[in-house]
């Protein structure tokens, strides 16, 4: 087991109260498992991915452990967790190819990344002329200022030198967004290429766009206002999706050869909760077209078929 | 009803406007009342200033643009305003659209002063209520809010109610989903597929093929600024034709295929069209000697211009990029 996370609390203080952004999440992703997780903006999934790498000054710890390699993360202590950072847990961060220093030559950039962790650049040097050469990129990238390179290609770089240490967890947020289709494509392959040449473990990859995830992860977690609502192989989650939330949120993704004419697609009436004084129970229940009077108890995030959590109380 | 001819956009960049960039090309498409058509095309095709520049945010260099039958891309500024009446924009993020420390209320009061001074409070409240109706907004749970108490897509819907006030003919909706969750994304589409039923033209710019495919009626695809292909949106779906058309949709992540199931549909035709231009193909079938062709394509130059290969399917030369070469070879190089 890579990674286990279980009953993970990590709050946000802020003035008004704590927002429990996430609250109470177990799962665990298996070696060599791409887990993706989707969900609507708001729903926690950044923070899950935060959670694993550093805690900023505003999220506190609230409880929970997670268990990588058989290894206890120590979350709240952040000295603690630098033997951990970049080694074994990678993080992406959104926008990730936006913030590379302009200023700098990539390679030169690589080069501080490294010297921070200790590591040589001359000794990873053929490696990671290997690695660029795998995700199609020249070598000569590396004496090119960021400004040079198209949006995918800064991506691909990003991933590149966010695995160079073959790091067990690889956690990457909205790595596919903001690109153009083709290099979408390109930079999802390089994501599961990765995985196949064993330079990380096991992926988190987190975005939005869920057709991505079809086509990349081998589970997906469906989160809803800062709880798990259903995890499942990617095929299930979208051809068999059991729990409402996903039922609905597949419905509204037109397929493309759906036509507004021939069959009206629907969107999910409502918003999600507000998660600084959220309702107790089930979260989606607002919104639920199921709901009824054991929905004031929150359901547990059960596993109903092999492989197939879902946290609802409709679904025996 | 709108009508672009020949259109062309040349920036000037570098330290002193020394080189030229060329973002559109000879661009020729229209848009009829009821009919939603959808732009489509990555990042630098062209698809945005093209939207900006019917909306008169963008001087063109080159071309024309008509409504209903009026040239409009030298207004004057009284002008310009009766334009807006009838054209409006909607665009990417609507969290910018609104300025935070205001209510979202004051959108529709600006709107209120400079084109409707003489309405009565009452039947502005009225015409307001309508609009909102419109776009399926609750007045009383918009009205007297701060845009960070509304959603994205209730943000994006109440702008679009804005423009129904003016009692617009077109809309120009750039990129408006792109930033909305997938849960709220599809009320903006159907409500684009309702305003369409109403008899309004829609110029919807996408990079996204899913959501390009479910609303529109005829669909343009771009790359760098010129139109490979367009046609109405199920041809060009079913039998995509343009290298680029072809890549594009087989780049798309599809819900219910893989990317390789798709590449294994596609092999055949992939195959078929290998080192091919229908283009020059049926130009040369249609009996035309390449001297004149030209000529025969309406004038446009550099062999930008589309032939109708099917019904209602045009496509343009198979060459990607406006400098490299035909892939069916020099021979009939244009």
């Amino acid at each position: 087991m890579a990674l286990a996370v279980n009953d993970l609390k990590v709050w946000y203080r802020t003035l008004r109260g704590d927002v429990k952004a996430l609250d109470g999440v177990t799962f665990e992703v298996a070696d060599g498992e791409i887990m993706g997780i989707a969900g609507e903006s708001g729903c926690g999934k950044t923070t899950l991915g935060k959670a694993l790498i550093r805690l900023d000054t505003r999220m506190k710890h609230v409880g929970g452990t997670v268990v990588l390699d058989d290894d206890e993360l120590p979350l709240a202590d952040d000295a603690a967790m630098r033997r951990y950072r970049y080694r074994e847990v990678s993080l992406i961060p959104q926008y990730a190819m936006s913030a590379m220093n302009p200023t700098r030559k990539i390679g030169r950039m690589i080069r501080d990344l490294l010297a921070a962790h200790n590591v040589r650049y001359a000794e990873v040097l053929p490696e990671l002329e290997r690695r660029l050469g795998l995700v199609g990129l020249e070598t000569d990238v590396l004496k090119r200022y960021p400004i040079e390179l198209s949006g995918g290609m800064k991506q691909r770089v990003v991933l590149v030198l966010s695995t160079l240490l073959n790091p067990s967890l690889l956690i990457g947020d909205e790595v596919t967004s903001a690109l153009d289709v083709s290099s979408q494509k390109a930079v999802a392959r390089a994501l599961v290429e990765f995985r196949d040449h064993g330079f990380v473990k096991s992926m988190i990859v987190i975005t939005h766009d869920i057709s991505v995830l079809f086509q990349v992860a081998d589970t997906i977690l469906v989160m809803y206002a800062g709880h798990l609502a259903e995890k499942a192989p990617a095929k299930t989650i979208i051809n068999a999706p059991l729990h409402p939330y996903t039922k609905m949120l597949i419905g509204a993704l037109p397929k493309v050869g759906d036509r507004y004419e021939e069959q009206q697609l629907e969107g999910i009436e409502g918003r999600p909760p507000s998660l600084l004084e959220p309702p107790a129970g089930c979260r989606f229940r607002d919104r639920c077209p199921l709901v009824h009077d054991r929905c004031a108890e929150a359901p547990p995030f059960r596993e109903v078929a092999e492989g197939h959590h879902v946290a609802c109380w409709a679904v025996s | 009803m709108l009508t672009l001819s020949g259109l062309d956009k040349v920036y000037r960049t570098g330290t002193f406007g020394t080189s030229d960039l060329h973002a559109v090309r000879q661009v020729s498409l229209d848009v009829q009342r009821g009919e939603v058509v959808s732009l489509i095309g990555e990042s630098g095709s062209g698809k945005s200033t093209i939207g900006k520049m019917v909306l008169h945010l963008l001087s063109s260099t080159g071309g024309t643009i008509t409504f209903d039958g009026r040239d409009v891309t030298k207004l004057g500024f009284r002008a310009r305003r009766d334009y807006y009446r009838k054209v409006q924009g909607v665009f990417q993020d609507p969290f910018s659209s609104f300025n935070p420390i205001y209510k979202v209320d004051r959108t529709f009061e600006t709107l209120r002063r400079s084109y409707f001074p003489r309405v009565s409070s009452a039947s502005w409240r009225e015409k307001l209520d309508d609009a909102l109706a419109a776009v399926t907004l609750e007045p009383g749970d918009i009205l007297g809010k701060y845009p960070h108490q509304l959603s994205g897509g209730q943000l994006q819907r109440l702008l679009i109610a804005r423009a129904l006030l003016l009692d617009i003919e077109l809309l120009v909706a750039d990129e408006i989903i792109s930033m909305l969750d997938a849960s709220t994304r599809i009320d903006v589409l159907n409500l684009l597929g309702e305003l369409k039923g109403r008899g309004l033209g829609i110029l919807f710019v996408t990079h996204d093929l899913s959501l390009g495919n479910y609303v529109s009626d005829r669909v343009v695809i771009l790359y760098k600024g010129r139109v490979v292909e367009r046609g109405d949106t199920s041809a060009v779906f079913d039998d995509p034709l343009h290298p680029y058309t072809r890549d594009l949709l087989a780049s798309v992540p599809h819900l219910d295929r893989t990317w390789e199931e798709v590449e294994a549909q596609e092999a055949e035709r992939t195959r078929r069209l290998a080192g091919r231009c229908l283009y020059h193909e049926d130009i040369t079938a249609q009996g035309r000697s390449l001297g004149d062709e030209a000529e025969a394509v309406g004038g446009v130059p550099n062999g930008l211009g589309l032939v109708e290969h099917a019904p209602g399917h045009f496509v343009g030369c198979f060459r990607k990029a406006a400098e490299e070469e035909c892939p069916a070879g020099p021979a009939v190089k244009p």
